[in-house]
């Protein structure tokens, strides 16, 4: 009996050993201090409803077993003990203090928010992230989309399915290893929830509410996540990726970037041609428009409805400007001035204007956008 | 019956009266007023109700099979997981425990009927409308609700299909019936009971319904508050929920929880009191410890008012809020603690016999325990952090409903069977049916616990690749389980048209008031107040 008890719990240890070190079995210990911290702490707590386990249900089975009318056992009579039932009653108490302890002293650790090196905005859309760095030399205008880059061909089974599907990004947010990055985390229009596993930090993104994340990442890599509330129809497509940078990598991208934030600006007074138009429409239209209005402008009626001949597309140019700018309250369509600039405003509405059929014969340049988001 | 005859002259005409039984035809559902009536109905009404969540459980779990989107667009999916989670909350579980209550309140209490049998028959009668209210907003313009059984705002406000009135409405029937029923159910407890039958020597189901009855009158209302509220910010220009209004989004979801906590103790305590009787009848021993369970089913109902943000961890809130909530969750395993070891108390030394009703509450008392342990894994906030809104929650409220709740029905209705029909099931039959739905249920939940732990978002429609094998495993399992439960329908038509005839005390190790019944029961319980023994109930 004492070798087949050793025996099973050998077996026993072997499978937890496995199960904790199997990727796919358990949680990830992830790559910060916190998430380490985080792993320790669901271990314990996993070992100890294991061992609870274990014996609460060895004592049930062994009765099962044992205390059976078919192997002859007469039922006892006793129905109460107040040593056992005040036993069963301390003894989880001091075991559930026994994890309180350390479960506060990690929390305590995860809101030690403050004297972070830098910070951004985390903003929420249907269904994709802005990212904005927040840094007074450059007027905090430096920000961009994140967007799934999954095809639509892998979703639907037309193509093989690539090793990051799901959660891979045209932008990633990037941040600077070794340093304290204060993350706020709010969203557009429905709640939606950013979540990077191997940082272990999660927090919802709440429409009029600004949220605080922190974390120092040491290793420089890639490290992927997913939205994790309920956000509508492509909830399961907006993927969070963030890139974490060699400090010195970090400091030269991001120069880089803040220069070509210049060279966009001035873009905002050029005057294109219609290709140029067609073309960055085209892709603004891609990436911003099509998840509900269809590559093909036929749109999902009733609720995103075709653009094709639509009658903010046969009727007046500013007329159509002002509804993608501003959005149309109460429905999904959202209000595009917060999130596209004026260049890329036009083009999208030059390029609705021109394509599957619809002919106008205006053309849109960033001035005319200017000129009616000013009012 | 023996009272019946010597009643005497004066009381023939009455007793005549109650010996013609019920209407004949359509009309002895549509307008019956009796306890036992109501309570086949509500039972076949949430059976009837689980199937239809069930079909939508196999949509999900088809197009989960493997990766990519094969059967169903990702707006249908959503529909999908919401209405399951509405339908088997709202119409499966919760009538399903109300029809047992209707059955075997007055039954072991020694009563005649329910308090308020008109009341009674209304609240049944809402139910099919309120459910074919929501299932046709699935065929309208816009599609169905889509927005999570939890319904947060602003996606159920704001950005929600045209469709949401209809919901809110359905939701304001389902809590007026369910209402109703509670105050029934508190009424026939408190007024109607046998003489000697005193609060402490009364059934734990019984307690355990007064309990819940209590809960579901504190929280219903709170549910309707917040529909309301909806209602109000959709069409008449409130700003509640919307925070470009001045509203706060937030506040949706501490009202909801301050309703949907309870309501999670709503579909679990009348289980606890279910096992209670089981499975002291097969072990042919008395309940262990009967105060200490009555005590722990008052301390849960209690703290399930005070635990409501730990649903809400990752929505930002200070840290003396994070830990109030985390300690006061933590709490509530010390009394479901007590229950459990209780029941392993009852077992210890008894003459078990395994028959499908004993088989059933052993598996819950060992399954419901797995999803109270992934429970207190859920309540401490910093790991909550990574299992929020993960398959690891999906696993963890599947364990306590499915093989809990869910479980404890099942064997409710093989246990009172041979009470309610006068036949015996066929035990091969039973065990066939315990034995592939512990299996599929297993199958189904258990690998979901690995994909949450691994970082699968729960209510996607398609997953990346490394979530494969186990979510591949999970649909096989639960295509195993849906199908049992088919067969379960069949083993108990099979019993009711050709089970053995039962005896009065259809199991000799169980207890109560009634199992001194005739087996079926008489269409009016106890038209004298039976004599309430050490006996039939707890001493």
């Amino acid at each position: 009996m004492k070798q087949r008890i050793s025996l099973a719990g050998g077996l026993l240890s072997l499978l937890m050993a496995g199960v904790a070190t199997a990727d796919e079995l358990n949680l990830r210990p992830g790559v910060t201090d916190i998430s380490q911290q985080v792993y320790d702490l669901h271990m314990i707590i996993l070992v100890i409803c294991v061992f609870i386990g274990i014996a609460v249900f060895g004592v049930m089975f062994w009765s099962v077993i044992h205390h059976r009318r078919s192997a002859g056992y007469e039922a006892a009579k006793f129905h109460e003990s107040t040593k056992l039932e005040l036993a069963w009653t301390i003894v989880p108490t001091l075991i559930l203090i026994g994890m309180a302890i350390p479960a506060t002293q990690v929390l305590v650790a995860m809101y030690d928010t403050g004297g972070e090196d830098m910070t951004v905005e985390v903003r929420g859309y249907q269904w994709k992230w802005q990212y904005k760095y927040l840094d007074d030399d450059y007027n905090n205008t430096f920000s961009f989309f994140s967007n799934m880059a999954t095809t639509q061909d892998e979703i639907q089974n037309r193509s093989a399915k690539g090793e990051n599907y799901l959660l891979e990004v045209d932008n990633p947010l990037r941040i600077p290893s070794n340093r304290k990055v204060r993350f706020l985390v709010t969203s557009e229009d429905v709640i939606h929830a950013w979540w990077v596993p191997d940082f272990g930090i999660k927090r919802d993104a709440v429409p009029g509410m600004l949220n605080e994340l922190w974390t120092v990442v040491e290793e420089p890599g890639i490290y992927r996540g997913q939205c994790t509330e309920l956000c509508g129809k492509d909830h399961g497509f907006m993927p969070v990726v963030v890139e974490v940078m060699e400090e010195a990598d970090f400091d030269a991208w991001y120069a880089e970037e803040v220069a070509n934030e210049s060279v966009r600006q001035e873009a905002l007074s050029k005057t294109f041609t219609h290709e140029e138009l067609m073309e960055q429409g085209e892709e603004v239209y891609g990436t911003f428009c099509a998840s509900c209005h269809q590559p093909n402008g036929q749109g999902l009626p009733p609720v995103f409805p075709s653009l094709v001949g639509s009658p903010y597309i046969v009727g007046p140019r500013d007329d159509h400007i002002k509804m993608v700018i501003e959005g149309v309250p109460g429905t999904a369509m959202q209000a595009f001035g917060r999130q596209l600039d004026a260049a890329q405003l036009a083009a999208v509405v030059h390029y609705e204007r021109h394509s599957w059929g619809n002919d106008s014969d205006d053309i849109t340049q960033p001035r005319d956008v200017i000129e009616l988001s000013g009012e | 019956m023996s009272e019946v005859i010597h009643a005497g002259q004066q009381d023939d005409h009455h007793d005549d009266h109650h010996d013609h039984g019920p209407d004949k035809g359509l009309a002895r559902w549509l307008f019956t007023t009796n306890h036992k009536d109501i309570g086949t109905l509500y039972l076949w009404f949430s059976f009837a109700m689980f199937l239809v969540g069930g079909v939508m459980a196999l949509v999900i779990r088809t197009e989960l099979f493997q990766p990519g989107l094969q059967f169903v667009n990702p707006e249908f999916f959503n529909q999908m997981t919401t209405n399951h989670g509405l339908i088997m909350v709202f119409g499966a579980i919760m009538p399903a425990f109300v029809g047992l209550a209707n059955w075997l309140v007055p039954m072991q209490v020694g009563a005649p009927d329910m308090a308020l049998p008109r009341m009674n028959n209304l609240s049944f009668w809402i139910l099919p409308f309120a459910f074919g209210i929501m299932i046709s907003t699935l065929f309208m313009e816009g599609g169905g609700p889509n927005f999570g059984w939890t319904f947060y705002a602003p996606l159920s406000t704001t950005y929600a299909p045209d469709s949401v009135t209809f919901f809110i409405f359905a939701v304001h029937l389902m809590g007026a019936s369910s209402i109703m029923g509670s105050i029934n159910i508190i009424a026939t407890i408190l007024n109607m009971r046998a003489p000697g039958m005193t609060l402490m020597k009364m059934p734990l189901f019984i307690w355990t319904w007064l309990i819940t009855a209590y809960l579901l009158i504190a929280v219903m209302p709170v549910l309707a508050g917040a529909v309301t509220m909806m209602l109000f910010d959709i069409h008449f220009g409130t700003s509640f929920f919307n925070a470009a209004g001045g509203g706060d989004p937030v506040m949706f979801q501490h009202i909801f929880w301050f309703f949907g906590h309870p309501e999670v103790y709503i579909m679990i305590l009348p289980a606890f009191g279910v096992i209670s009787h089981i499975i002291p009848a097969f072990a042919r021993k008395t309940l262990f410890g009967y105060d200490s369970m009555v005590y722990a089913v008052a301390s849960i109902a209690f703290l399930s008012f005070i635990v409501w943000a730990h649903h809400m961890f990752t929505v930002g809130m200070p840290l003396a809020g994070q830990l109030f909530f985390m300690y006061t969750t933590m709490l509530i395993a010390i009394p479901t603690g007590v229950k459990v070891f209780n029941w392993t108390a009852t077992m210890w030394r008894g003459s078990m016999t395994f028959e499908t009703p004993m088989l059933f509450a052993i598996a819950f008392v060992v399954l419901f325990t797995i999803g109270g342990f992934s429970g207190l894994m859920l309540a401490i906030t910093p790991v909550d952090y990574q299992y929020h809104d993960t398959y690891f929650v999906v696993a963890h409220f599947h364990y306590v409903l499915v093989p809990g709740a869910l479980f404890s029905i099942i064997a409710a209705v093989y246990f009172w069977f041979p009470k309610w029909t006068g036949k015996m099931y066929n035990e091969t039959l039973g065990k066939l049916h315990f034995w592939l739905s512990f299996i599929g249920v297993n199958i189904t939940f258990f690998p979901q616990h690995f994909s949450g732990l691994a970082g699968m978002p729960r209510r996607i429609p398609d997953y990346p690749l490394q979530f494969a094998d186990f979510n591949m495993v999970s649909s096989v399992g639960a295509f195993i389980f849906g199908f049992s439960q088919l067969f379960f329908l069949y083993v108990i038509i099979h019993g009711i048209r050709s089970g053995t005839p039962a005896k009065a005390r259809a199991w000799e190790g169980a207890k109560g008031l009634e199992w001194t019944l005739p087996s079926p029961a008489p269409y009016h319980s106890f038209t004298h107040p039976p004599k309430v023994t050490d006996e039939e109930v707890h001493a």
